[in-house]
């Protein structure tokens, strides 16, 4: 048995990101009922309301419908989770584990970035999801243009992580994801991700353009309406900064005081 | 082992806005010692240990654990900390728990080891959020076991667990006592510092209004306390009492808490103009209540402050 000797000797930890934490993090993630609703359900269930009755129409381009929305709906299923697993952090704070962190060697820096990765893990499960959900509804596309719509969706969530840890520093609730839910299908609808853009009428078009979703929405179908803009990829890095920025500051005040 | 203190605190203050939470705290913890930090809620002694802890930093003064900043003593493992109530993650069960705490560490305690030693092997596979609060409690416990810390630091640990759960508890936390480690724990149940500790620190108000061994506190309980009026004039003949405790004087009456009343009775109807007398024997919860009461206009004198030093 132990014995509490050499108490001078000791080496600190690295406190650095270890496998341990990792995996317990993403169990949590996938074992969480109300994140897979939120991430894989009601996804699908936006699927077939808005995209399976007219997934065969045709797009200008020749490309359907039916894949417009299905990556349209990926990407808001990948926001979806990142923002949800990012926003549990409020949980955290809310049930003292941040605290007792704090009694642990762990460095701030690497709570964050098992909490991205969880994120991104999570985010990964939706778009396979969806994905597989949308292929079974009979939507085809070539390999390539799933995999680039599925990268961009998928890597385009931290932004939403970054969200999500923003708000989970602001607030203290415990249902968070109750008031992030909502509004993250308000910004995908503004985002042109339950319908296009160019149906949205001039002024909430011209609006779209400057709301978080939009940038990785036109990313992400770009494989398949063949147009590109480098504005797409400013919206999605200013909102990348705005709130990386937004939970740094918060995370700093939270931890600030105690 | 070197004799480097445990704790070192010199000088605390901590405000929250108009509250002076801490004022002028200094501790010294020997490696070994079980200490009892015993005091009414609202004393300090939470803001006391988060400032040890180095959850927060003191307004002014310093304090080093182990001869070195809390939180270079965290990352080394030296100290750890059982709180009263959450960091726990209601989600997992209590292995996963112990099994990510002693992750954060580079070298910690075999998981099922610690378990057993905090008495809940048996319930390893269950969620924490079905867990009573008393087992809760030893799950905190042996998160705080799994970097084998010199240092352990306990704040109201039984805080709402029923009788069973509180002696279940401080049995395992004495049996592990034993070993070596040194232990502080924050309470306002005398009984527990009582029978828990070998040193009894009382704080009020933020500050520490009497230090000593647990027997010395019994000491000055099992006394008796003298009351009379003396007239001011007589004032300066107090210093002639025999050996007390504590003595006070206020607004003509003079308090005399002493383990010795007959002769304290016998010096002041012999020697001074004291009337009215009255002596009363002192219990453990009196000497606890006389020492860390509201008492507006006394001057409560540290009653061995002496001994410790």
């Amino acid at each position: 048995m132990s014995q509490t000797t050499a108490i001078q000797d000791r080496k600190p930890s690295a406190g650095g990101i270890n496998s341990t934490f990792l995996w317990i993090e993403i169990k949590r993630m996938l074992r969480n009922r109300r994140t897979i609703i939120f991430t894989v359900l009601m996804p699908a269930i936006f699927f077939f309301i808005f995209g399976l009755s007219n997934k065969d129409q045709l797009l200008p381009n020749g490309h359907s419908y039916g894949q417009y929305i299905l990556i349209s709906l990926t990407v808001y299923a990948a926001m979806t989770a990142a923002t949800g697993a990012g926003s549990q952090v409020a949980v955290e704070r809310a049930q003292g584990w941040s605290r007792q962190l704090r009694l642990t060697p762990l460095l701030p820096g690497a709570y964050i970035a098992v909490k991205a990765a969880a994120a991104l893990t999570l985010s990964l499960v939706a778009v396979i999801a969806q994905f597989i959900i949308g292929a079974l509804a009979g939507v085809t596309m070539d390999p390539q243009i799933w995999l680039t719509a599925g990268l961009v969706a998928w890597l385009g969530s931290l932004v939403f992580a970054a969200l999500g840890l923003f708000v989970g520093y602001l607030m203290p609730s415990q249902n968070v994801m109750q008031i992030l839910g909502p509004a993250l299908a308000i910004l995908a609808m503004l985002g042109g991700l339950f319908m296009p853009i160019e149906i949205m009428g001039d002024t909430f078009g011209e609006i779209a353009r400057f709301t978080p979703a939009y940038g990785i929405g036109q990313l992400a179908r770009s494989p398949i309406t063949g147009e590109f803009d480098a504005v797409w990829i400013v919206n999605v890095l200013v909102w990348l900064a705005i709130f990386v920025g937004g939970a740094a500051m918060a995370f700093r005040r939270d931890t600030k005081r105690v | 082992m070197t004799d480097v203190p445990a704790i070192q605190a010199e000088g605390l203050h901590k405000s929250f806005g108009k509250v002076h939470a801490v004022r002028g705290l200094d501790l010294t913890v020997q490696q070994g010692e079980v200490v009892a930090f015993l005091g009414p809620n609202g004393a300090g002694k939470t803001t006391t240990i988060d400032m040890i802890l180095g959850l927060s930093a003191p307004d002014t003064g310093s304090v080093s654990v182990f001869g070195r900043t809390p939180r270079a003593a965290i990352a080394r493992g030296q100290v750890a900390a059982v709180m009263q109530t959450g960091g726990l993650l209601r989600d997992i069960s209590v292995r996963e728990t112990v099994q990510l705490t002693a992750a954060m560490f580079d070298s910690s305690r075999p998981v099922d080891e610690v378990l057993t030693r905090a008495g809940i092997l048996d319930i390893a596979d269950r969620k924490v959020e079905k867990c009573s609060g008393g087992q809760q409690q030893r799950l905190r416990f042996a998160m705080a076991l799994v970097s084998d810390p010199g240092l352990l630091i306990l704040d109201e640990p039984t805080t709402g667990m029923d009788v069973a759960g509180r002696r279940d508890f401080w049995s395992a936390i004495r049996a592990d006592a034993s070993r070596g480690r040194t232990v502080i724990f924050a309470t306002h149940y005398l009984e527990e510092a009582d029978a828990y500790a070998d040193r009894i620190v009382l704080v009020r108000h933020g500050t520490i209004v009497a230090d000593g061994t647990a027997a010395q506190v019994k000491n000055l309980a099992s006394g008796r306390t003298v009351r009379a009026t003396l007239p001011p004039g007589d004032r300066e003949l107090l210093a002639g009492l025999p050996p007390a405790a504590a003595v006070d004087y206020d607004a003509g009456r003079v308090t005399v808490r002493t383990a010795d009343s007959d002769s304290v009775v016998r010096y002041l109807l012999n020697n001074t103009g004291a009337h009215d007398l009255e002596v009363v024997a002192n219990n453990l919860e009196e000497a606890f209540v006389a020492l860390t009461a509201d008492e507006p206009g006394t001057d409560t004198q540290p009653a061995f402050e002496g001994d410790r030093a």
